[in-house]
């Protein structure tokens, strides 16, 4: 195909094929950097910029940035490709596709039923010639709405995954934190454990405990241990009650294999789980978790940009209708992403997911060797309520004692959902009220030392 | 308006006693939604020392000085991240050696002959716990593997370095394995835990699942430092006899609580230490 040309006064850019477009036009990242892809300078970048939003959106259906012969997440976007829902914005250049996305005419419904007559690639395009704001007003005009045992997504409602992790697995500590989250009004989401190792009885174990305390206290929430997906496909076949399926992706067929799944994996282990039929709203069994630079870390990115390999995780999350996806921003550290980049990948992640029709929760975070702190936590918080993020982690105090890195706690939960006058999903909000843990405008009630859940964690 | 208490109203937890299973921050209280003026302070403190962990600079020729007045010979090197700042933006350049390192390590194999282990302490992502904890971890190592039948290069201290550097150093030094100390990642409530970590044949492209590791070194919270070499002495005994490392080897080695790689660490490929 013919290179993408851009003039400028003195100097001329010229951008070799498609892929290297994408990756000179992405906001700066360390990641990009270090795999040598980024712009060589401020004003290439903005050129990139210029010539992509001159492109018309269906170039991405010719050139594909992975070859569609040797990947099987290209094939998984272009042979499911939906041409009639693509037709009404078929026209349109990337620039011109953001400015109808701006549009007040533009409402939520219509663009959502864009959703399968996309492809990463275009939508990837589009977030690299917006602003924070830009994707924090498209983003909330979509709703995504999922079920299991509540209902996730809906307008005015901000859920928390709780995140009790402990270094042991300690069924008691674990406890501890649960009954810490609840009664701050955390757990709608889904009450996910990390386990600290991948031993199938472990998990087992983890999956009745969690299971017994939904069971007992009647919670209108989901567990998940978050495993890697044959241990759950393991677990199941032992008999242990398994909620929903997790499992990390991303955005090529080699990044996949080096987390050691494939895409038929996926979708035995979702055909597995919906089998056992525990939801009660609904079905969708499947959690998945991303983050800008895994496939860069796993030599598997192909010359194409962190960001645009992100977004095509998010059509491998697509094909198995998930619960919950969330892209674990900060977590893979500063060599990848540091700083403010961390803002604007969390914004575009969100932004992204939604545009491709995911229920896109976010984990706000950083490791200690990112140039970040709590500050930038509460920014990106406060940015992605505002976009409708559909959930955020709970963690006790913010931090993670298993992962050793930090998210954001159940206070901050609370904080978001006061200052956007936001409430928990339907189903769980009653539940709280009738266990006296909030009452009727969202608040906490003071804790009481006889409180039942309190139970949960003796032995 | 009315004048407000000396103390300021907030919420205490009626599950603080449940603080006795677990580390995590549980039962902070609360001033309306918001976490009271002592928890927020005290996380900000845990965060300060681990950055301040992170960014520290190991001085690596007084801390050659120190293990030399325990009568633990040392060489010194640097790798090819020459600050801090690039070592963490850069972590390609801290596996392998600076110039001059790589030709004094050289010389020293051309003058000594090869040894079977090199062993090498590194600042890693914690000078803090290298400057603490290494010293009398690396008595208890050296004690240990001096009592395999096999001969131990002097122990290299490398400053701005990534487990990956001990390739490189075991290679020059002819050595059958390396064994590198260094500082890990530093969490919030652990700014100085030590990682070992093992590697048969080393040479530059080994792959970290070639590589045994023995981490959360960090008595008495974690590991003991007489467990750590008394493991590593069973793990490069085991190595030397089989002739491998990594994957392999640790399905046979006894588990022990708590120092499996998590699952989500493990997917980003990014080891503790590294």
């Amino acid at each position: 195909m013919s290179a993408h040309v851009f003039r400028t006064g003195m100097s001329g850019y010229r951008f070799g094929d498609g892929r290297t477009l994408l990756a000179r036009a992405s906001p700066a990242r360390a990641g990009d950097q270090l795999a040598g892809l980024a712009a060589r300078s401020a004003e290439e970048r903005v050129a990139a910029q210029m010539c992509l939003a001159e492109l018309p959106l269906a170039h991405f259906l010719d050139e594909p940035v992975v070859p569609y012969e040797t990947d099987d997440v290209t094939r998984l976007i272009l042979d499911g490709f939906d041409r009639a829902a693509f037709a009404p914005v078929s026209h349109l250049t990337v620039g011109d596709f953001r400015d109808w996305l701006l549009d007040h005419g533009t409402d939520g419904a219509t663009i959502a039923s864009l959703a399968r007559g996309l492809t990463p690639e275009m939508v990837a395009a589009v977030s690299k010639i917006m602003r924070i704001q830009d994707m924090v007003l498209v983003a909330r005009k979509v709703r995504v709405v999922t079920r299991f045992r509540n209902t996730l997504g809906l307008p005015g409602r901000l859920s928390a995954r709780l995140q009790p992790n402990h270094p042991t697995d300690d069924a008691r500590g674990i406890a501890a934190s649960v009954l810490d989250g609840l009664l701050y009004g955390c757990g709608d989401a889904v009450i996910g454990i990390n386990p600290a190792t991948d031993n199938v009885g472990q998990v087992v174990r983890l999956l009745g405990m969690l299971d017994e305390i939904i069971s007992t206290h009647e919670i209108p929430t989901q567990s998940c241990v978050l495993t890697h997906v044959t241990t759950t496909m393991e677990a199941i076949r032992r008999g242990a009650p398994v909620d929903l399926v997790f499992q990390s992706i991303g955005g090529t067929q080699a990044a996949n294999e080096s987390f050691g799944v494939t895409l038929a994996m996926l979708g035995e282990a979702r055909d597995m789980a919906r089998a056992l039929g525990r939801g009660t709203v609904g079905s969708s069994v499947m959690y998945f978790d991303t983050g800008q630079g895994s496939a860069l870390s796993a030599d598997a990115h192909h010359g194409v940009d962190q960001q645009t390999i992100e977004t095509r995780a998010y059509a491998v999350a697509r094909a198995f209708d998930p619960l919950l996806v969330n892209s674990v921003v900060g977590f893979i550290g500063p060599e990848y992403l540091n700083g403010r980049e961390i803002l604007r990948a969390g914004a575009e992640d969100h932004f992204c997911g939604k545009l491709l029709g995911l229920p896109m929760g976010v984990d706000v975070c950083y490791t200690n060797h990112a140039d970040a702190d709590q500050d930038d936590v509460d920014t990106l918080l406060t940015l992605l309520g505002c976009a409708g993020v559909n959930y955020v982690m709970g963690v006790p105090g913010a931090d993670d004692i298993m992962l050793s890195y930090q998210s954001t706690s159940f206070h901050d939960t609370l904080y978001l959902r006061e200052v956007l006058g936001l409430r928990p999903a339907p189903e769980f909000e009653a539940w709280l009220q009738a266990h006296r843990v909030m009452d009727a405008d969202a608040r906490l009630l003071p804790a009481s030392a006889e409180h039942p859940l309190l139970g949960l964690a003796r032995p | 308006m009315k004048r407000v208490g000396r103390r300021a109203p907030t919420a205490s937890d009626p599950w603080a006693h449940l603080r006795e299973f677990t580390s995590a921050r549980i039962a902070l209280g609360r001033a309306g939604s918001s976490l009271p003026t002592r928890a927020l302070l005290e996380f900000q403190l845990a965060h300060a020392r681990a950055r301040d962990a992170v960014h520290r600079v190991l001085d690596v020729d007084d801390f050659a000085a120190r293990l030399a007045a325990e009568g633990l010979s040392c060489l010194t090197v640097h790798s090819a991240a020459a600050d801090r700042d690039t070592f963490i933006a850069r972590p390609d350049l801290g596996r392998v050696l600076d110039e001059a390192s790589a030709a004094r390590l050289d010389a020293w194999r051309e003058q000594n002959g090869a040894r079977d282990v090199a062993l090498i302490v590194a600042d890693g992502l914690s000078a803090t716990a290298v400057e603490s904890r290494a010293p009398e971890l690396l008595r208890h190592v050296v004690g240990q593997l001096g009592a395999l039948p096999c001969t131990l290069a002097p122990i290299v201290v490398a400053g701005q370095g990534r487990v990956a550097l001990s390739d490189e150093i075991g290679q020059r030094l002819g050595a059958r394995i390396a064994a590198i100390v260094l500082g890990e990642r530093p969490g919030l409530s652990s700014p100085d835990s030590l990682g070992i970590y093992l590697t048969y044949a080393p040479r530059p492209g080994r792959s970290n699942a070639e590589r045994n590791c023995i981490s959360n070194v960090r008595p008495p919270e974690g590991l003991s430092y007489e467990v750590a070499a008394h493991r590593l002495r069973h793990l490069a005994n085991e190595a030397m006899r089989r002739g491998l490392s990594g994957v392999s080897l640790k399905d046979e080695a006894p588990l022990l609580a708590g120092i499996d790689a998590p699952s989500r660490v493990a997917w980003r490929g990014d080891a503790p230490g590294d």
